[in-house]
């Protein structure tokens, strides 16, 4: 896979080549498959796909979080100019949580119970800087003041069971960021919040960027939080990147079946409602019974003759999609459906 | 915090009333358990039997002869033995309760720390050969029962090895007080120490070693590693303290137990007079006032032990706390 050329001129992360696999008792299992990306400074990519894509253990991968001892991790995952594959574990520690933060999907059980939020946040901020505890604790009452918390002293004082859902994130967040790190992950931050809460979290993660200066990548299977933040949109279907470009290039127009499938699978803010939304038959493949060649075809509905062999990434301006239909140009939908899948068409 | 606490009393109260209500018919009101014919001998005539059942009060109807017991054991405080005339029984206790909490204290000490270390290395190696081993010795202590440890540890260190440079140093056995002669008091001690503590050491420290192993599944375990804290901040701070709610509420109750007379085996077998040696003499001679004496200092050590447990979760996990 040829290195991103569209990335942006100052690379904060530079994923190249990276593949993840686990040895088991079957023989050895690929769940990334040689996927390469980057992050600019300052820029929010969104990384979408469905439960079992590989989109979490790439971000684990980032941060050296896979702790199996049956893992292969190769590639390289470069971040300002230094391997991150290469760092020994003491380095890589230095790194996490001060330059690196990450956000988890489920705050209740991504924070210790036994613990106050403030003393959570301090402790994140003393691992990292030389303050007196007295000082960290001022600090972390700032951050969950910054992040919209009322009365921060006294959420600082309570356990992360005492604080609701939104409450709780926001204090995750106030947490990663309390070493001003250069690169947010957030995993899945607003699927265990209702709707108008994930809002809120949505809008603090972009005044991130704002404040800090801070690069972002959000992992996400809700297509309308991708429409609500990001800069740039990869898709990844069974560890493989399958199309990744601008974000409003992506959205009006989709250029792999499985992207379009998504996107068609929301249902329309406006007009008529449909009778039934459409959805993409089957589910994805098992890691252990990927198909051969494109890992979609056996769900895809224009699949033809060259869907037998592995589709590299074709490019087309920013933006770019790994579908033989678009090896040319970027495909039509209306023409390629007519022509090959007349009972979708219908 | 009053008020729970006041509640907590009574619950105490209430739960050692009911177990002295039940000892006292077991021991009193069973069909075929005749404290008047254990008195009066084998070979006792009716007179003598109908002689004795009066003067011990054993002819009054079942409430009053309760009651009787109950004031002679807690107001009066002079009931005396069935078999040995004239020996008082909450003296006797009082007498034996030291020993048995320097006997149990000591394990205690003993037993957490190393279960503690088993655990945490045992959960740190999971998987490897250290964890393996230390988990097949868990398992040996827990399968060897103390009254052998506690004969085969007289055998080696009282008499074939007892002169050697490594046992000369233990004292034959039976208790010293501590106020008497420390040194003396800790070193009659030690092997009865390592004994009681070997069960409980194999026992926490599997326990200990599977929450540990457990609590590092937990999402938050890796939310302390992407925040960069080390692996040893990691094990104390975070697995560690959430696994200990389990270990401190097991403890609790050994504790309790053990020291209201469970250390009975280890008693016997070192001759140290405890409360668990005067519980097991009262059962041969079925001395029923020792019995029903030992039984209540028993249960209140287990009812104390369990308070404090409870106040201890609290502690320990705050979610607890709030579930109040």
């Amino acid at each position: 896979m040829p290195a991103e050329p569209s990335a942006p001129a100052e690379t904060l992360l530079d994923v190249r080549n990276l593949s993840v696999s686990f040895r088991s008792e079957k023989g050895v299992i690929r769940i990334i498959e040689d996927i390469s990306f980057s992050v600019g400074a300052r820029e929010i990519l969104s990384i979408v796909g469905e439960s079992g894509s590989g989109k979490s253990i790439t971000s684990l991968a980032v941060m050296r979080l896979i702790t199996d001892p049956n893992a292969i991790i190769e590639g390289s995952i470069i971040y300002k100019g230094r391997d991150l594959l290469k760092l020994d574990p003491r380095e890589m520690r230095d790194l996490r949580g001060r330059d690196i933060a990450m956000i988890f999907q489920d705050p209740m059980t991504a924070m210790t119970p036994v613990y106050t939020i403030g003393w959570q946040i301090e402790e994140q901020i003393r691992a990292h800087q030389k303050l007196s505890r007295r000082a960290a604790r001022a600090r972390a009452v700032e951050l969950l003041g910054e992040m919209g918390i009322p009365a921060p002293a006294r959420a600082a004082t309570r356990y992360p069971h005492q604080l609701s859902g939104g409450m709780r994130q926001r204090a995750m967040i106030a947490m990663a960021l309390s070493c001003n790190p250069s690169l947010l992950i957030a995993d899945e931050p607003t699927t265990a919040l209702d709707v108008t809460v994930q809002a809120q979290i949505l809008e603090l993660i972009q005044r991130l960027r704002r404040d800090f200066g801070s690069s972002v990548i959000l992992i996400t299977h809700d297509m309308g939080v991708v429409g609500t933040i990001s800069d740039r949109v990869m898709v990844m279907y069974a560890g493989t990147v399958v199309e990744r470009g601008p974000k409003p290039m992506v959205l009006a127009q989709p250029s792999h079946p499985y992207t379009l499938g998504l996107l068609r699978s929301i249902p329309p803010m406006h007009g008529e409602r449909p009778f039934r939304l459409p959805s993409i038959p089957g589910s994805p493949p098992a890691p252990t019974a990927r198909p051969a060649g494109c890992p979609f075809q056996p769900r895809c509905d224009f699949r033809f003759e060259p869907c037998g062999n592995r589709p590299p990434l074709f490019r087309h301006g920013a933006q770019e999609v790994a579908c033989f239909l678009a090896a040319d140009h970027l495909p039509d939908w209306d023409h390629e459906r007519a022509i090959r899948a007349p009972g979708a068409a219908a | 915090m009053l008020l729970p606490t006041l509640r907590r009393l009574a619950e105490m109260i209430f739960v050692m009333l009911g177990i002295s209500i039940v000892v006292f018919l077991i021991f009193f009101a069973t069909p075929g358990a005749d404290p008047a014919a254990r008195i009066a001998g084998r070979n006792a005539t009716p007179e003598i039997l109908a002689q004795v059942r009066h003067s011990f009060g054993l002819d009054r109807p079942l409430p009053v002869q309760y009651a009787l017991v109950m004031e002679r054991l807690f107001v009066t405080r002079d009931l005396t033995s069935f078999v040995n005339r004239g020996q008082r029984v909450i003296p006797a206790v009082i007498e034996a309760t030291p020993v048995t909490l320097s006997l149990v204290l000591g394990a205690a000490v003993i037993w957490v720390i190393f279960a503690i270390i088993v655990g945490m290395v045992a959960a740190a190696t999971r998987g490897g050969i250290t964890d393996r081993t230390l988990m097949f010795l868990g398992l040996v202590g827990v399968s060897m029962p103390v009254f052998w440890v506690g004969s085969v540890m007289n055998l080696v260190t009282q008499s074939r090895f007892h002169n050697t440079w490594l046992f000369h140093w233990v004292p034959g056995l039976g208790y010293t007080p501590l106020l008497l002669h420390p040194w003396v008091w800790f070193k009659s001690l030690v092997i009865p120490w390592v004994t009681l503590a070997i069960l409980y050491i194999g026992l926490y420290g599997r326990v200990l070693r599977a929450n540990l192993v457990e609590a590092y599944q937990e999402d938050f375990i890796r939310t302390a590693r992407a925040k960069g804290l080390s692996e040893t901040r990691i094990m104390f701070r975070h697995a560690l303290r959430t696994s200990l709610i389990t270990f401190v509420s097991m403890f609790g109750l050994d504790f309790g137990a053990l020291v209201g007379g469970g250390a009975l085996l280890t008693e016997v077998v070192f001759g140290l007079p405890g409360v668990g040696r005067l519980t097991y003499e009262a059962l041969q001679n079925l001395d029923l006032p020792f019995i029903m004496a030992t039984v209540m200092y028993s249960s209140f050590f287990v009812v104390v032990a369990n308070a404090i447990v409870d106040i201890a979760y609290a502690w320990l996990d705050p979610r607890v706390r709030d579930a109040r």
